[in-house]
């Protein structure tokens, strides 16, 4: 716990272990009986944890998960499965490192695994565009894509994104195209689809991995179709008002379950996933191997079917 | 110039006709006058509209509405509205410097429209076409859960009837005050476009001024033929966000329609007096095509 770089709103519970720490050393050094307070002092900064985690504002919320220390794409890679092996390249003539993809095995399934990818640290956030796709990324996932279809291998896609890269050679190339492209060809797919929003769903970028047959969130994950940052610059003309966007952008797991966009919540170890990676990629797996299991009754018709049942549904509007 | 000061500026060149002409004669003479955004020309309504909305000394395309599209594109009085009765609500009661609710009812009044997309089934030089057509004057064209279901019953539509699909925007992207339903209309829209193509059903989009974001990322740009008009600002992130990231000055030319084409992006850049020949003559090309589908 005392390895990480706790946020602001975290501090307070760092004071009260940092607190709980010296009673220990204390007692230690000077032989003085203080296990009974220090059992209560645990017992409540315990409850006061779980108090603070439960009534996460969005933005704390965002805070989680933009974490620095929370687990990426290939981290849950090397945590669920066996046998990864990395596939490159769009065949024309790039490989976007903010989109990777291969073959590799969860527990006896087979599986083809998508995701975007963030960096921990500069030099790796350099190396992955910061997690956000280039056009040809979204062409090297398609083109994986298709090779799941034609082998019959269910995909995962892990999304952790700020969004598709807002560039010159990006719009040169066609970023909203890609986009649009993947949208359409994921809703031909035969084979199921998983999405799991890691960390940050932002926009298009992530959508365009997204059209799935079962679309879950980890618990402090966020989608939206826009940037909190993005939107307050836009709508009140000033990045400041990020807390308020988020709020009115309703774009926690919570909020998404509600409104049917989700499937489903993945629970995270308290305080996050960064807290306890094994958990949170077990509980990944568990769902990712339940919802395979249940979408491989269906024949390849009914994945498309299902898919195209779930987002026809999707709207709120008023017909008089 | 962003595409914010663009728009300040327009404001403020218009304000400024409206002043002076105010002063030199009491009648509403900025009702009869229109002047020329590229070339400053000061044209009678009367032509400008005559000539489809172009400037008749520059070549310059003005922004038009749905309901003029409509006018220029289909056999007079062919075009017939379906799902006029859908309208927009408030999910999230969304609230940023307004309420939601009060945008609507201002962008209803502003562009005498119920929501920012127009659908119907319309004759283009007799050819029957299934047809959805943006209009920026409604919010900005944004998509939100309305445009999006409107768009997706007209694709249904025209898949049942085994008529070409035309759609045709103008739209900033997706709708900020219905957030997440917004997004999911991209996928709603590309799932239906999904059917059509397997269907093979014809699909065109026309790009015109502007279309950007969340359109540009799903129906917009998934025709089997995209014709751009002239002179469109078409991409995917706005100017000003692309210029905030790479803390570059842009190209004049960037993201316009001729610059797409020159990037492989559309199949063509069309002007509007041609728009009408272009999709009838795409139409008669693929009309054996589509015949034969319908008889699989």
């Amino acid at each position: 716990m005392k390895i990480l770089t706790p946020l602001e709103f975290e501090k307070s519970i760092y004071q009260i272990e940092d607190k709980i720490e010296e009673l220990k050393n204390l007692s230690e050094e000077t032989g003085i009986d203080l296990d009974n307070q220090i059992k209560t002092l645990v017992e409540q900064a315990q409850d006061y944890k779980e108090q603070l985690y439960s009534n996460l504002s969005p933005s704390q919320k965002l805070q989680i998960a933009r974490h620095s220390k929370r687990p990426t794409f290939l981290d849950y890679v090397s945590m669920i499965t066996t046998d990864w092996v990395e596939m490159h390249g769009d065949r024309a003539g790039t490989d976007d490192r903010a989109i990777m993809g291969g073959i590799a095995i969860i527990e006896n399934q087979p599986v083809m695994l998508i995701g975007t990818q963030k960096g921990k640290t500069t030099k790796e956030n350099l190396e992955y565009n910061f997690g956000m796709p280039q056009p040809e990324g979204y062409r090297k996932a398609l083109r994986l894509f298709n090779h799941a279809n034609r082998f019959n291998l269910p995909i995962i896609t892990l999304i952790d994104t700020p969004g598709a890269y807002p560039g010159i050679k990006a719009e040169q190339t066609g970023q909203g195209i890609a986009i649009a492209v993947n949208l359409c060809e994921m809703a031909k797919l035969e084979t199921p689809l998983i999405t799991v929003i890691l960390g940050e769903g932002c926009s298009g970028g992530a959508l365009g991995l997204a059209v799935a047959n079962r679309v879950y969130m980890l618990e402090h994950a966020l989608y939206t179709v826009i940037s909190p940052e993005g939107c307050a610059s836009i709508l009140w003309r000033s990045a400041d008002m990020a807390c308020i966007a988020a709020e009115s952008l309703k774009i926690t797991s919570d909020d998404l379950l509600r409104l049917g966009i989700i499937d489903g919540v993945i629970k995270e170890p308290l305080g996050g996933a960064h807290y306890d990676w094994e958990m949170t990629a077990n509980n990944l797996k568990q769902q990712i191997l339940e919802s395979i299991k249940e979408l491989s009754k269906m024949s390849g018709n009914e994945i498309k079917t299902d898919k195209y049942d779930k987002f026809r549904k999707m709207g709120v509007f008023v017909e008089r | 110039m962003s595409l914010k000061d663009w728009f300040a500026k327009r404001k403020k060149k218009q304000l400024n006709v409206a002043l002076v002409e105010s002063k030199i004669s009491g009648d509403d003479l900025s009702k009869l006058w229109d002047k020329c955004y590229n070339c400053n020309t000061q044209l009678p309504k009367k032509d400008l509209e005559k000539n489809m909305f172009v400037c008749p000394k520059c070549d310059y395309h003005f922004r038009i509405g749905a309901k003029t599209r409509i006018f220029q594109l289909f056999d007079e009085g062919s075009f017939q509205e379906i799902d006029c009765n859908i309208y927009p609500s408030n999910p999230l009661e969304f609230v940023d410097t307004m309420c939601y609710k009060k945008r609507q009812d201002e962008a209803r009044t502003k562009s005498k429209l119920n929501e920012a997309v127009i659908t119907g089934i319309g004759k283009i030089n007799n050819w029957e076409v299934a047809a959805a057509v943006m209009d920026f004057a409604y919010m900005g064209g944004s998509m939100g859960s309305v445009v999006g279901e409107k768009v997706t019953r007209l694709i249904e539509d025209g898949i049942k009837r085994r008529i070409p699909i035309i759609a045709i925007t103008s739209s900033g992207g997706a709708r900020m005050q219905e957030s997440c339903l917004s997004l999911m209309q991209m996928a709603k829209t590309s799932c239906a476009i999904a059917r059509a193509n397997e269907e093979g059903v014809l699909y065109i989009t026309v790009l015109t001024e502007p279309t950007f974001g969340g359109v540009t990322a799903s129906f917009g740009t998934l025709g089997d033929i995209i014709i751009a008009e002239q002179g469109a600002r078409i991409g995917f992130a706005g100017r000003r966000v692309i210029e905030q990231t790479i803390r570059q000055k842009l190209p004049a030319d960037f993201q316009t329609a001729e610059y797409l084409l020159k990037y492989g992006q559309v199949d063509m850049v069309s002007k509007r007096k041609d728009l009408k020949e272009m999709l009838e003559r795409l139409i008669r090309i693929h009309s054996g095509a589509l015949k034969q589908g319908a008889n699989k």
